[in-house]
């Protein structure tokens, strides 16, 4: 393997060259780095590269030289997950706590904060042999779609410069798409890992809540948001969620006790959806905010899966007008809460506290929120006031459940929704910050599945003009599997059409 | 303006916070909860440090406590117990929100709607209503150098932050700072006999008290630090605002605090406005959902409560029901009590013993060295000494006439001291009582001689009789039986009265 196409290996093809010898760890991590130095000027995907990145890739070659044969991926059944990823570089979204490695959350107010923990799905992927190259950049906590809103400068879409790489996962998306990473972590909790992910042209996995474990990951609204895996093919991200899946229930109360043998062995994936029946929403394909191109690649998608054997029907879903405003309200309610712990006094940014009265001093430290976490914290603050309570905070919930119900109900009889990941194609830098509800309806199609618990994938399906379409697929809790079949039918269907990431 | 009588109804609620001492752990991680005589700082980890991305984790064995308590409170146990965030922004709290329980809307906390019963209330009784019982953690603890008012800046120690603390919330069913008192201690046996809190930890439990009269405004109390000041403080109130409401003076519903050092109550610094929690269910833990076979097998683990004890003490041991309900106020010893039983089966004498000789001696002693070293439960030490083997033998050496209660006393001060057995004791100081007739005889006779005026004014005074009796046991070393020697020291009396007509 010479060049620059190994940077673009899919982490399986990188694991068997790692595996046979052919790639050694160190080298590897080393020219990626050398790639990321000349690269990501232009991009701005990291916030911070892990220093002991190589240290860690010397590690893992030497334990190489102690095996003997390479069995292929059935070795990753049962309790063998111990080097299913060994020496991928793995990108972490900035706000998924990192051992020893500063974790900003694209904030000033986190800007020299190092974790003394991995947040559980990080150590699970160390365990497995990914090595973490480096921390991505995000809207500060996560709030944004267009990774615009950091403190560490805007993260470029590879595809095209001038344009956002979505958000707030941006940095890990844009990462992958240019392959300075193996495989990525983002969050998503309004379509935080899917929008960058459609923007970006690669796989981006919104698992049931509660599959992977939020210990760790920097809350923003602990009610919807997920750690979410980001992939360049759907066998990586098969087998990033084999080795991140399962309870955690020593850390995590919301982590689901899933039955572990989910079919998630890559082999076991199979392209077939033959039968498989998905719904359209009707209030979807009908309304106004969907971009012409977005819509002719959904109409496109509705067609290849139906060649493949797949049956297409509109369905309608009349709460989902309540979606947006259920969304916001609950995630802004939460979030005004999760970020009140950021006072300057036990880590983070902070300034002399002598003779400085608490709530002068808290004023002034908190002054340095970003004027994006700013606005949520009031809004959130607003809505769950006495007197404002019922009228906001629980009306939101309410609407929510019934969302919800909806939702499963069209669930019932369906396999999976489908609908476009989002419904614009990515906008220009600066585009659409100035205008704050024409920012947030961009998440329209993706806070369904977060108000509703169930799993949602961004499959990258087309190209126009340049620019990456996503399509989106959202399934019943814990039918991950179906999601990666689906992906993988579409994958092998169109390999000859779809880029996913650019040398 | 309203004048009002001073005989307006007083009202006074409780809101107590009780840690749960004999849990391991902190109420949300894996921290120890004995956070005390830590070094500051030390007993953390980032989940009670509320560093970003860390989860609450309960600890369900404190939910058990809770539901414990809540049904020895005759609540009723909430269906499905919820947390809710109460924020606030406190630098002794290290998520600037704590998590608590919030009945606004829903029945969330873990019991609601219990009462407990005064019964020893000169005769009479008295139910105190329980408007909630609910678990939540305790904040850290901030210090200052030197004093709050002179230091530049706080410092804060968040060893005590998270520990699981449940809050107990009653009606305003008290009318009398006693009735506070006696409440107070019931509930204190009530922990011990549950074995979820130390009461006599310093902190263990805390207690705030508002206080209205008639119509007017209710105040609050903070910052009482034992349940004697609590009694003191209630008190105080209670003349304040008669003494404001005689002179027509508006008594404002504030928050004051009690100050131990002047024993008085001074306002609190004033809150610009009304402090908004902005509650919210805690959405990192789900809520639980009780069922009833799960209350049921709680309840049938429960040990034995304070009331169905002093019952059984009267039933099974003759007891009056004063005496158990001494008893059975302090566990420790009703426990005692118990197990000297085994020893020495006159459990009355037994009782006796304890609730008069022993506790006395235990509240000189312990006062002694709760002034000194501070409550961190001095009576242990006597405890780990005194066992019942001890009490056992000592009313057993009493009620057979070997020696008298004063020798007796003597006695249990050489055993906590020594951690001999009675018996060894009386051996080794000869101290048979002096209850032979010719024994003391002698005794008496050399005190007569030797206070010739002290004799004749017994003769008209009874006053001089009981000095000369204190003659007697000191020459005796105290081992005389002093109704044996007063009623030689009468008969000598009366023989000289006779003679000298
Ligand atoms: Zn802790």
């Amino acid at each position: 393997m010479v060049g620059t196409s190994r940077f673009a290996l899919n982490a399986y093809e990188l694991v068997n060259e790692i595996k046979n010898g052919s790639i050694s760890v160190e080298d590897y991590i080393a020219s990626m780095f050398e790639r990321i130095r000349k690269m990501d000027e232009r991009i701005n995907a990291y916030i911070t590269l892990n220093e002991h990145a190589l240290e860690e890739a010397r590690i893992v070659d030497k334990a190489l030289k102690g095996y003997t044969e390479w069995k292929g991926y059935s070795n990753g059944n049962g309790n063998g997950n111990s080097s299913i990823l060994l020496g991928v570089p793995l990108a972490v979204k900035d706000n998924i706590s990192t051992q020893g490695i500063r974790t900003t959350c694209a904030s000033k107010m986190l800007e020299d904060y190092v974790p003394v923990y991995d947040a559980t799905v990080v150590k699970r992927l160390k365990d497995a042999g990914a090595i973490v190259i480096g921390k991505t950049n995000m809207d500060e906590f996560g709030m944004g779609s267009t990774t615009e809103f950091s403190a560490f400068g805007v993260t470029h879409n590879p595809w095209a410069y001038e344009r956002v790489a979505g958000g707030s996962s941006g940095g890990s998306a844009a990462a992958l798409a240019s392959c300075m990473a193996g495989i990525a972590l983002g969050s998503d909790t309004g379509g935080s890992v899917r929008c960058p992910a459609s923007f970006c042209s690669i796989y981006g996995l919104k698992p049931t809540y509660g599959l992977l474990s939020r210990y760790g990951l920097i809350s923003y609204a602990n009610s919807l948001e997920c750690i979410g895996l980001m992939a360049r093919s759907v066998l990586d991200l098969a087998l990033m969620l084999k080795v991140t899946a399962g309870s955690d229930m020593q850390n995590d109360h919301t982590s689901i006790d899933a039955d572990t043998s989910l079919s998630l062995d890559p082999e076991s994936i199979s392209p077939d959806i033959k039968g498989m029946r998905f719904a359209t929403i009707r209030e979807v394909v009908e309304s106004e905010g969907i971009d012409e191109p977005v819509r002719d690649s959904m109409l496109d998608a509705i067609s290849s899966v139906e060649q493949l054997g797949a049956i297409v029907e509109e369905v309608s879903i009349p709460s989902l007008r309540y979606a947006l405003a259920s969304y916001y309200t609950i995630a802004m309610a939460e979030a005004s809460s999760n970020l009140a712990r950021y006072d300057g006094i036990r880590y983070g940014y902070t300034e002399e506290p002598d003779g400085v009265a608490w709530n002068e001093f808290y004023s002034t430290i908190r002054g340095n929120f970003g004027s994006e976490v700013k606005r949520r914290i009031m809004l959130g603050t607003y809505v769950l006031s006495s007197g404002y309570y019922g009228r906001y905070y629980m009306k939101a919930q309410k609407a929510r459940a019934l969302i919800r119900d909806d939702m499963l109900k069209v669930l019932k009889d369906y396999d999976a929704i489908m609908m476009p990941t989002m419904p614009i194609l990515p906008p220009r830098i600066g585009e659409r910050v100035s205008d704050p509800l024409r920012l947030y309806n961009i998440d329209v199609c993706t806070v369904l599945a977060n108000l509703a618990g169930v799993p949602a994938l961004s499959i990258p399906y087309s190209m126009y003009n340049g620019l990456p379409i996503g399509v989106q697929f959202m399934a019943r809790h814990l039918d991950e599997p179906l999601l990666l079949r689906i992906a993988y039918a579409l994958e092998s269907a169109r390999c000859d059409k779809v880029r996913r990431c650019i040398i | 303006m309203t004048k009002m009588s001073s005989d307006a109804r007083v009202r006074i609620g409780l809101e107590i916070h009780c840690q749960l001492t004999a849990l391991r752990s902190k109420l949300f991680c894996r921290c120890s909860a004995d956070y005390r005589g830590k070094e500051p700082n030390t007993n953390v980890c980032p989940v009670c440090l509320g560093m970003p991305g860390t989860l609450p984790l309960l600890n369900r064995r404190a939910v058990e406590y809770a539901i414990m308590l809540a049904l020895a409170l005759n609540c009723k146990i909430s269906k499905r117990i919820t947390f809710y965030r109460k924020n606030y922004f406190y630098p002794d709290l290290p998520k600037n929100f704590q998590i608590t329980q919030y009945n606004a809307y829903e029945h969330a906390s873990v019991g609601v709607d219990g009462s407990l019963v005064l019964d020893d209330l000169n005769g009479s009784s008295k139910t105190i209503r329980i408007r909630r019982l609910q678990l939540e953690e305790d904040p850290g603890r901030l210090a200052y150098e030197g004093s709050i008012d002179t230091a530049n800046y706080a410092l804060v120690d968040y060893n005590r932050a998270g520990v699981a603390l449940v809050e107990i919330v009653t009606e305003p069913d008290f009318d009398e700072p006693s009735e506070v008192r006696l409440f107070l201690n019931r509930l204190a046996s009530i922990l011990e006999h549950l074995g979820i809190c130390n009461p006599a930890l310093e902190g263990a439990v805390r207690c705030d008290a508002n206080i209205s009269i008639g119509e007017h405004a209710r105040v609050e109390v903070k910052n009482i630090n034992s349940f004697k000041d609590v009694e003191r403080a209630v008190a105080f109130e209670i003349t304040r605002q008669r003494s404001l409401a005689s002179r027509g003076i508006e008594i404002r519903g504030e928050t004051r605090h009690w100050d131990d050092a002047r024993r008085i109550t001074v306002q609190a610094r004033m809150k610009e406005e009304e402090e908004d929690y902005r509650y919210f269910p805690e959405p990192d833990i789900p809520s639980i959902v009780v069922k009833e076979e799960d209350v049921e097998a709680l309840r049938a683990r429960m040990p034995e409560l304070p009331y169905a004890r002093v019952e059984r003490f009267v039933k099974v041991y003759s007891l009056s029901s004063d005496t158990a309900r001494i008893l059975v106020n302090e566990k420790h010893l009703a426990d005692l009590f118990e197990a000297s039983t085994k020893y020495y089966d006159n459990a009355r004498s037994i009782a006796n013993w304890i609730v008069t000789d022993l506790k006395g001696y235990l509240e000189r002693y312990a006062s002694y060295d709760r002034n000194s070293k501070g409550d961190d439960g001095s009576s242990n030490s006597i405890f780990a000494k005194v066992t019942p083997r001890h009490i056992a033998e000592l009313a057993m050496l009493v009620d057979s006439g070997k020696i008298n209660r004063v020798t007796a006393r003597q006695i249990l001060q050489n055993v906590v001291a020594s951690g001999m057995l009675p018996s060894a004791i009386v051996q080794g100081m000869d101290a048979d009582m002096l209850s032979k007739k010719d024994e003391l005889e002698s005794i008496v006779n050399r005190v007569i001689e030797e206070e010739r005026k002290a004799f004749m004014d017994a003769l008209s005074n009874e006053k001089a009789l009981n000095y000369l009796l204190g003659k007697v046991m000191r020459y005796s070393n105290g081992r005389a039986d002093p109704k044996l020697a007063l009623s030689m020291l009468k008969e000598k009396v009366a023989d000289k009265s006779k003679g000298g007509k």
